[in-house]
């Protein structure tokens, strides 16, 4: 992904630093997460989701941690807009979201469509205490919708035709956040 | 996603097995949705759906209707028995009168082999193809396969018999022409008179010993004698097909290693297939029926993005 067009917004030692702030931050408010529950959104909130439950148990010591995974795609409102059908990826959620502080986990917040559509998704599996947003990048002036994140990592300011794109290594062997000027969108 | 590409699905010819894997895998995450305390998904809640049928069904009919409501659909439901047809109106006309009133989708069932296809140039929803006649069914096709898939993890390399009637089966047709293209081999086994010579040049195996069948596959469908559809003795008495053709615990134990035990429905317990086998913990005859709504919510869903707003 490097080209002249293209930036790096976060390094892989900014990502780690912003990880273990996240966590200490939910942690804050979610203390033994005995009534909460991390849900990744697919498909590309889920490896910044697992490796948030990983730090949480690895460095932090919480232990049973409720992790699930969960897909939006039947409840986005671009359904029969788009040139092609929309892929549905997999959903995992394998507890009572009932009364559970839901912590939702996505790698960049742009128009809110997406979390709007995470949060008609989980209601499916019940009716939640509350529900929180964590996002990695908060791409602030795109919002279509009266959305915001509970806890942010990075807030950038952007235009339309540039696009955030967050590496992870377990993908691409290396972590890091660029910016680039094609012109597609993102969620 | 890859497009899907088809507008309607009149039958299993014309599909390719990408198409298949393609339902197959929307069908996967509807079971899903199929078990989670809300059952139901926004996605073609600007889609309107009307279920016609020219014949009588008990269950596809539900399957369908279920299917569209966990969508989110509008569905309006339309069968022969109370429409104009017994006055006269064609069947272009009919349907024309339901598009009239701002219906996207067509799901037709209709006593002549064709009837979908022609449907489908001559109006502007989408066709689903529900059984026409002794022609095809190719949702029951696809719920078959699929249900085999998720019992034996694949269908490619399989060993599928369908035992019975084939000559007046819609089943058997699309059944056949959906396994091969998904690369499982068929085998077919029943009464001579009801298996039509021409059904070897689908590539098929036919076997007139049932214990000899069921030896070598490794799922066995059961189709239904169909006595509505025959206008001669096929067969002597129920009771000797049952004892030629039916599946029965003896056979099931000779046979001495796990089988899958399929049967699209309604049962004739007793003769295809006797009720302590159709009951059986290898039977996954109910599974079908499950399979059936979240197979017919794919199709539905993937034709729905074709048709676009």
């Amino acid at each position: 992904m490097k080209d002249a067009s293209s930036k790096m917004i976060l390094s892989s030692d900014e990502l780690s630093v912003i990880f273990h702030r996240i966590c200490c931050q939910l942690i804050e408010e979610h203390e033994d997460f005995k009534s909460s529950a991390l849900i990744g959104l697919q498909p590309r909130g889920v490896t910044f989701a697992r490796r948030i439950q990983q730090i949480l148990k690895e460095s932090y010591g919480i232990k049973d941690l409720r992790y699930g995974e969960l897909d939006t795609t039947f409840f986005r409102d671009d359904f029969r807009r788009r040139e092609a059908p929309l892929n549905p990826n997999q959903t995992a959620i394998d507890f009572l979201v009932e009364d559970a502080k839901v912590i939702f986990l996505d790698d960049v917040l742009f128009t809110g469509r997406s979390v709007r559509a995470a949060m008609d998704a989980v209601l499916s599996f019940g009716r939640p205490a509350r529900i929180e947003l964590v996002a990695l990048i908060d791409r602030r002036f795109h919002r279509d919708l009266p959305v915001q994140a509970n806890i942010i990592g990075k807030r950038i300011d952007s235009i339309n035709e540039e696009r955030v794109v967050v590496e992870w290594k377990e993908q691409s062997g290396k972590d890091q956040v660029m910016l680039t000027q094609t012109p597609k969108t993102d969620g | 996603m890859a497009e899907f590409g088809h507008k309607h699905l009149l039958g299993i010819k014309g599909l390719k097995a990408a198409d298949m894997e393609q339902i197959f895998e929307t069908a996967d995450e509807f079971l899903g949705v199929l078990n989670r305390p809300i059952k139901k998904v926004p996605s073609l809640r600007d889609v309107t759906v009307a279920n016609v049928f020219f014949e009588p069904s008990t269950r596809t009919r539900l399957s369908f209707e279920l299917a569209e409501k966990r969508l989110s659909a509008d569905v309006v439901n339309f069968s022969a028995s109370s429409s104009s047809v017994s006055k006269g109106e064609t069947l272009t006309d009919t349907i024309n009168n339901i598009l009239a009133m701002k219906v996207d989708m067509v799901v037709l069932r209709h006593p002549h082999p064709g009837a979908a296809h022609f449907l489908s140039r001559n109006v502007h929803a989408s066709i689903i193809n529900a059984g026409d006649g002794t022609h095809e069914h190719p949702t029951q096709a696809l719920l078959d396969a699929y249900s085999i898939r998720r019992s034996l993890g694949a269908v490619e390399g399989k060993k599928v018999l369908i035992v019975g009637d084939i000559r007046h089966s819609r089943v058997a047709l699309s059944n056949i022409l959906c396994l091969k293209a998904l690369g499982a081999e068929v085998m077919l086994c029943g009464p001579a008179t009801l298996i039509p010579p021409p059904v070897s040049q689908l590539g098929v195996l036919v076997e007139w010993d049932l214990d000899k069948a069921l030896e070598w596959c490794d799922a066995a469908n059961m189709l239904r004698v169909q006595h509505e559809r025959m206008d001669m003795k096929y067969f002597p008495s129920a009771r000797e097909y049952s004892r030629q053709f039916g599946l029965t615990r003896e056979r099931l134990e000779r046979r001495g290693r796990p089988l899958t035990i399929m049967h699209p429905g309604p049962i004739n317990r007793g003769v295809e297939i006797t009720t302590e086998v159709a009951d059986h913990e290898q039977s996954i005859i109910l599974e079908q029926v499950e399979n059936g709504v979240a197979v017919r919510m794919a199709v539905l869903y993937l034709l729905a993005a074709q048709n676009k707003n």
